[in-house]
């Protein structure tokens, strides 16, 4: 845990300082929900088909950004063999990682949440605890992934490119899930039928992270 | 109480290594074992698989043939006990430049599990001179004081074996001396000196073995006294610099 811990707090400690990933990933996802609100007019009821659609794709194309800026910072100077010359193991690194892109993007959902709110004229309190639950569990399996081949890429040379052609043939399986978990908090379903989502989510993420746990020492060698 | 592990015990071994970039070869069938207490230079013309060689002794390499040991055992498959012994200086800082020096080696002693991490921290930034500017970002340091911070790094946790590849490549004239000075008090206190040097004199003065490489393959390995002039056609050995440093 103190090396997880120590990992994290590195990262957010250069984000404070450089303010490189989380301005890119917020200004990228406010983009997106801002250009489809003038795009597309929506009464209500087409607010509620749209939105959790917009609202992941937003998600996802920021998170992409804050991944790849995620392991820029480790490719400067060597950092990311710097890590793998401790005596710690490697999935430590992953773990530390991998959570400080769950802040990072996190708090980009959050702001563009709030954007959306405001610009769809769209109320998410009634199902926010549901919604919360979904964006952590979401968020988490698409981070874990993020994290994974953040790294991965990190080592070829069209980084900025490998990074989303390899992420989101994967990250379709979250995404769907999470749209479709999301689509039923913001219209009310039954509590069964959205309990049942968020566990698929809850399923698949854990799978991630599990995978990338076990990963991320093969992913650290040459 | 386990035995004390004696010096030739603790040996670092490769043995028949070859590694290969897609078809080609950096490195072809090495064997080489180092012990603590002994300097070793590994010279060569570019390319030669100097940089190869350390950082797959440094474990951050896979050999494609071949195995690196560390105490007998696989450096790869039982790779924390040996990394902790182990210092690794490299062309890459290994630094981020959004922390300062004092804030770079925090982190990397809680990897590495310093207990007293002040103390050593401080001690490694006293070594290499750099308490006036510990606390500046590495982005805006020189190439000459990150240097002095990487090897600061690489020296923190007190490891046997230290492994550096050009580590003299940017210090001022000041500097290379206080390093020079510093390698040799480590040999004498029992540590491993592995280092690469393109300047085949300064390596020379610091060390008792000759680790010559050429196109991958090992040319020559002994004591640099008996050793014949390096690379023909290349850099003649100075009698003046011969078993200069002590063991």
């Amino acid at each position: 845990m103190r090396i997880i811990w120590t990992i994290l707090v590195k990262d957010l400690r250069i984000e404070w300082r450089s303010r490189e990933t989380l301005p890119s990933m917020c200004v990228f996802g406010l983009l997106v929900v801002f250009l489809f609100n003038f795009a597309f007019e929506t009464a209500r009821e087409e607010t509620l088909r749209l939105l959790p659609g917009l609202l992941w794709v937003a998600f996802a194309f920021a998170g992409v950004l804050g991944f790849n800026r995620s392991f820029a910072a480790e490719r400067e100077n060597g950092c990311l063999e710097g890590l793998a010359l401790a005596p710690i193991d490697p999935s430590t690194i992953f773990l530390g990682k991998m959570l400080a892109n769950l802040v990072f993007l996190g708090v980009a959902e959050a702001v563009v949440i709030f954007a959306a709110s405001l610009w769809y004229n769209f109320s998410f309190f009634p199902a926010l605890a549901w919604l919360a639950a979904i964006l952590f569990f979401g968020s988490l399996g698409y981070a874990a992934l993020g994290t994974i081949f953040g790294a991965v890429a990190a080592h070829t040379h069209m980084r900025e490119v490998m990074l989303p052609v390899l992420q989101f043939p994967v990250a379709f399986w979250i995404l769907i899930l999470a749209i479709d978990a999301t689509a039923d908090a913001l219209r009310g379903a039954p509590r069964v039928e959205i309990a049942g989502g968020v566990y698929r989510v809850a399923g698949v993420s854990l799978i991630f992270v599990v995978a990338g746990f076990l990963l991320f020492e093969y992913v650290l060698e040459e | 109480m386990p035995p004390a592990t004696s010096r030739a015990e603790r040996a670092l071994e490769l043995h028949r290594v070859s590694k290969y970039f897609g078809d080609v070869a950096a490195l072809r069938n090495v064997s080489l074992r180092f012990v603590p207490g002994e300097s070793v230079l590994v010279y060569g013309p570019n390319g030669a698989g100097k940089t190869t060689l350390l950082r797959t002794l440094a474990g951050l390499a896979r050999p494609s043939e071949g195995e690196v040991r560390f105490e007998g055992r696989n450096l790869i498959e039982n790779s924390a006990a040996p990394k902790k012994a182990l210092g690794f200086a490299s062309h890459s800082s290994f630094l981020y430049g959004e922390l300062s020096p004092r804030e770079n080696l925090r982190f990397s002693g809680r990897l590495f599990g310093l207990r007293d991490l002040d103390r050593a921290v401080s001690s490694a930034l006293d070594l290499f001179d750099l308490g006036a500017r510990a606390d500046e970002p590495v982005r805006t340091l020189s190439r000459g004081l990150v240097q002095r911070t990487s090897l600061a790094r690489a020296f923190l946790h007190d490891p046997t074996f230290l492994l550096l590849d050009e580590p003299f490549t940017g210090l001022d004239a000041t500097s290379v001396k206080n390093l020079e000075l510093l390698l040799a008090g480590l040999v004498r206190q029992g540590k491993a000196l592995i280092l690469s040097n393109h300047n085949f004199e300064q390596g020379a003065a610091l060390a008792h073995r000759l680790v010559e490489l050429d196109g991958g393959r090992l040319k020559y390995d002994g004591r640099l006294e008996g050793a014949p002039r390096v690379s023909e056609g290349g850099p003649s050995l100075p009698e003046s610099s011969l078993g200069k440093a002590e063991g």
